[in-house]
């Protein structure tokens, strides 16, 4: 696929073209996960593919917890590891 | 209650093939139809493009939409609820903004289909480890899960994905199916239509040096922080591993075992389900609640076809129901029925066995939203939980972000409980932001 | 043959068999379901002393709040491990002359034994909370708990130590007789002898009273919660609602009431709880409901507004006509004790009606006066 356009991952230009998913544009630049869990760190990218697991959740440009599976890149999009949520302490049950 | 004349007489919920046939049947027997979907183009899992690469059949799909049809692309709808005299469909317009959007209809069809049949396994929640399905709607996107990918779950599915990957360049370094291999060509053989299908991705397969295993599994993942390898194992007939362990290199692994269908709107009216996860309907595809009827993956897998012929049946029953008499067309439910007797005979032919249990570690994850692993789920059961329910409560399978959706299945099974008699509550379809929520719904779009 | 058949593994079931066993009594717990299948598993974890005048309850509350400090005190000899928050509560006025009335209402609750301090700015004590308000009360003995693992923790303790059994997926159909009183328990597998039963059976707690011929108007009160995602931001430290609560919960209308209280979790979700309606059983979800919530929640706290409901459920509180539970001996049948009809307060009152309950099977005293709670209150 021709790149179209730029979009950024944590400031890193990523091409993309229209149609195309942020998911997609960024797993095809080779970024295959951009979050990670709140208890274990454990990274995360695409699972499901299509909105069904939320695996996939971004920040773009200051809106929260988007699924990047479904969210369609947009020229000039700012993309940042999401959801904002800092690891937790303690296990799962506390 | 207010008492308002709803806006349509029809509202259809999913535009794939099931949707998309059925809001064109009803349209072209005279019902005002508004179809919705998620998405922002039409066509659903089966029909997914790029803009401009638009499938043949689903731009015929689609002219049988012209009239009388009004198009929603990009609602979500997360709620729907009783509205006398019809129902209110609430949704979220947009991708980013999310505006939320009533629309009021007489009668209801749901066509939102299903997503894929996740099982937990060692590290199943590395990147590069994709659902089979997530692998194909990325391809139909335009991108590659990965260079080197090994297919791997149950099911007729496995080949096209196996086939479309690798004639896209990927190198696809085996498709190991759980269950044994002859089924799938007994299957199939029972439509002769799908022969020359299975046919053409046989030759596929062979075309590519793409090794086709029977009884094999992938029963771990692994890699750092992305995957490097996975352990494929010879399994019983229970899918239990029974040696014959070896590793394989790649960078994606697209895994799946069958398909989930998408309840939770029939669950919020009260549609009655079953037999298995689906929802019930006669053969006018009515559901148990007057004026909903349900069509495609969401009344049991079956494949786009069926969902298509299902969908048209939604479509006229609607209409009929509606006082518009249809003229009876006894070759389409012939077709129905002959396509639903094939569809079940395909699921026959791939349970998932119990066996998979046998792949968990005390640390394997079984809840990837809330990081719990199997032995806290054990532990849950020795406090007295004895269903899905209480152990979610006690230890929080199911509580996270997907609500369930990628474990609800192993979850149940876990707890001792046919995953098929769990119903899917989830009074909110799709997450809301508060202040949606809050703000109210726009009356029309 | 156990001394007493507790019927319900529900919060105040669970504690009922627990402080009996401690008290040295051996304890069959009995439920037609798993562990905490009723309203327990349907509801919240609030330990609420501020939302009570003065009367009965509170004192109950009161009795409640040290109790469950000493359960979950982790130098303490149980120890339980139920996401036990000390954290306070903050209830908020949105206008001059509320904040004077609750500000009064705190100065009543004193006199029982209630802490508060006054908030002029209650932006100090919860940051991200909305400017526009009058200011507030801060409640330090209000505590949170998770009422699950808690129930589960307190039988998986008593039978641990040999003095409980639990008897799930097992429903009581009739009560079984000795002359007036009662022997023991029917159920669909089999009779089950003791001395003594107790009626933990929440919101069906009329319908094990009524196999004993005594009328208890248990009614089921509907209540959604909402819970949001896992965050960060806006971060809420203590349980923060609004001075509405108070009137909501006492009012006796069976229309939907809703106030917002509004709670983080150790898992990171938020809480925003919970409206009050009666309409029986029906778990049809409803928007209206949800919308009102939300939108007193992001009244309190603006940030939330950005942050999504993942899930919401619901669960019928073990209502009576006069919001009091019912504790105490039946009327007519010797050696039947009801525990139940705690409407929102189950999980907070559960210790202090285990306690008393425990004390009534032993014949110990019991530390107040329980005439406001008998179940004979109703004919
Ligand atoms: C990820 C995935 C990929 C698949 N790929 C293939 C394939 O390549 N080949 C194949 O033969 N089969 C494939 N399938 C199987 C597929 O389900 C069927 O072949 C076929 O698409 C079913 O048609 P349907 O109309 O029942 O549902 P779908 O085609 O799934 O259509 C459902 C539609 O409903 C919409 N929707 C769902 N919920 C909501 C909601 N709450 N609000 C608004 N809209 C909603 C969705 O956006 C979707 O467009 C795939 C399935 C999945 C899950
Ligand atoms: C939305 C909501 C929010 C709430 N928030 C709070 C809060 O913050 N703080 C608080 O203190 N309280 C709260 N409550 C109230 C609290 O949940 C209840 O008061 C409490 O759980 C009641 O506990 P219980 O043990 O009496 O009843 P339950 O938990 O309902 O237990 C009764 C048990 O009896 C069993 N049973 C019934 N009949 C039979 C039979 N015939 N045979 C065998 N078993 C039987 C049932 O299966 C059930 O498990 C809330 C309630 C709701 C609905
Ligand atoms: S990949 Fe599953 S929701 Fe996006």
């Amino acid at each position: 696929m021709t790149a179209e356009f730029e979009i950024a991952f944590d400031g890193t230009p990523v091409p993309a073209a229209s149609g195309q998913t942020i998911g997609a544009a960024l797993h095809a630049a080779g970024i295959v996960s951009w979050r990670t869990t709140r208890y274990a760190g454990r990274p995360r990218g695409l699972f499901c593919g299509i909105g069904a697991c939320f695996d996939c959740l971004v920040t773009v440009n200051g809106r929260p917890s988007l699924r990047a599976c479904l969210t369609e890149a947009r020229a000039g999009d700012d993309v940042t590891s999401g959801p904002d949520v800092i690891r937790a302490e303690g296990s799962p049950d506390g | 209650m207010d008492e308002q004349a709803p806006d349509y007489d029809l509202a259809v919920i999913g535009g794939g093939p099931a949707g998309l046939a059925g809001a064109a049947a009803a349209a072209r027997e005279g019902l005002s139809v508004v179809l919705l979907d998620a998405g922002p183009r039409l066509g659903g899992q089966f029909y997914r493009h790029r803009p401009g690469e638009e499938p043949a059949r689903l731009k015929a799909l689609r002219r049988g939409l012209a009239s009388g049809v009004e198009v929603l692309l990009e609602h979500r709808v997360w709620s729907v609820e009783r509205r006398p005299p019809g129902f209110a469909v609430h949704c979220l317009a947009g991708t980013r903004d999310e505006r939320p959007v009533a629309v009021g209809a007489r009668a209801l069809l749901i066509a939102t289909g299903a997503h894929d049949l996740a099982l937990p396994f060692p590290g199943w929640d590395l990147p590069g480890v994709m659902t089979a399905g997530g692998a194909q709607a990325l391809l139909k996107g335009g991108v590659l899960a990965g260079r080197r990918i090994v297919v791997a779950g149950t099911g007729p599915f496995l080949l096209p994905v196996a086939a479309s990957l690798a004639r896209a360049g990927a190198r696809v370094a085996g498709v190991f199916e759980a269950g044994p291999l002859r089924a799938p060509a007994l299957a199939l053989l029972r439509r002769p239509g799908r022969l020359a299908e299975a046919a053409e991705y046989g030759r596929s397969l062979l075309e590519h040096r793409i090794p086709y295993r029977g009884r094999r599994a992938v029963i771990a993942a692994r890699g750092g922080d992305r995957l490097t390898h996975v352990t494929v194992a010879r399994v019983d007939a229970a899918w239990r591993p029974a040696g014959g362990f070896v590793e394989i290199e790649c960078d994606a692994l697209a895994v799946g075992y069958g398909f989930v269908p998408q309840l939770e709107l029939a669950v919020q009216l009260g549609c009655r389900l079953g037999p298995g996860p689906a929802v019930a309907v006669d053969a006018g595809r009515r559901t148990s609640v007057p004026g909903v009827y349900a069509a495609g993956e969401t009344t049991g897998v079956g494949g786009a076809d069926l969902a298509e012929v299902e969908g048209r049946v939604a479509g006229r029953a609607a209409a009929a129901d509606l006082g518009r008499g249809p003229r009876p067309d006894p070759g389409l439910s012939r077709l129905a029925d002959r396509l639903t007797a094939f569809a079940r005979s395909l699921r026959d032919a791939y349970p998932v066995r119990d066996g998979w249990r046998a792949w968990l570690a005390g640390d394997t994850l079984v809840c990837r939203c809330e990081e719990v692993p199997y032995s806290r789920v054990r532990e849950a059961l020795a406090l007295g939980a004895t269903d899905a329910r209480s152990v979610k409560l006690l230890a929080r399978p199911g509580m996270g972000w997907c609500q369930g959706r990628m474990c609800g299945y192993a979850v149940a099974c876990l707890s001792g409980e046919d995953p098929a008699l769990v119903t899917p509550s989830r009074p909110v379809a799709q997450p809301i932001r508060l202040g949606a929520l809050a703000s109210g719904d726009a009356e029309r779009p | 043959m156990p001394d007493v058949v507790v019927i319900g593994a529900g919060i105040v079931g669970a504690a009922c068999a627990h402080y009996a066993a401690e008290a040295g009594l051996t304890v069959t717990v009995v439920d037609r379901g798993p562990v905490a299948s009723g309203t327990t598993g349907a509801g919240e974890g609030n330990i609420l002393v501020s939302d009570k005048e003065p009367g009965p309850e509170l004192d109950l509350a009161l009795l409640s709040a040290t109790l469950w400090r000493e359960l979950t005190d982790p130098a303490g000899p149980c120890a339980l491990a139920a996401e036990y928050e000390p954290k306070g509560g903050l209830v908020v006025a949105s206008s001059a002359g509320t904040m004077s009335v609750l500000a009064d209402f705190a100065s009543c609750q004193a006199k029982s034994g209630v802490e508060h301090s006054v908030a002029a700015d209650p932006r100090e004590i919860e940051p991200d909370l909305t400017p526009k308000l009058a200011g507030g009360v801060f409640y330090p003995q209000d505590a949170q708990v998770q009422p699950m693992l808690a129930t589960a923790a307190l039988l998986a303790r008593a039978t641990r130590r040999g003095a409980a059994r639990l008897a799930t997926g097992t429903e009581v159909t009739g009560l079984l007789r000795a002359g007036d009183r009662v022997a023991g328990v029917r159920t669909e597998r089999g009779d089950i002898h003791a001395g003594a039963v107790v009626n933990a059976a929440g919101t069906w707690g009329g319908e094990i009273a009524a196999m004993a011929g005594t009328e208890l108007p248990v009614a089921p009160r509907r209540g959604f919660i909402l819970v949001t995602e896992p965050l960060v931001t806006p971060r809420i430290r203590h349980k923060v609602y609004t001075a509405a609560y108070i009137t909501d919960v006492s009012d006796d209308s069976a229309a939907l009431a809703t106030s917002a209280v509004v709670e983080s979790t150790m898992a990171g979700t938020v809480l925003i709880g919970a409206s009050r309606e009666r309409v029986g059983f029906d778990r049809t979800p409803s928007v209206p409901a949800l919308r009102t919530l939300a939108a007193q929640a992001v009244a309190l706290f603006p940030g939330l507004a950005d942050r999504h409901v993942i899930r919401t459920y619901c669960g019928f509180r073990p209502y009576t006509p006069d919001h009091l539970p019912v504790i105490g001996e039946d009327p007519h049948t010797p050696g039947l004790f009801h525990a139940c009809g705690h409407e929102g307060a189950g999980v907070g009152l559960a210790p202090a009606t285990g306690h008393l309950v425990a004390r009534l099977l032993t014949g110990g005293a019991v530390p107040f006066d329980l005439t406001p709670f008998r179940p004979g209150r109703f004919a």
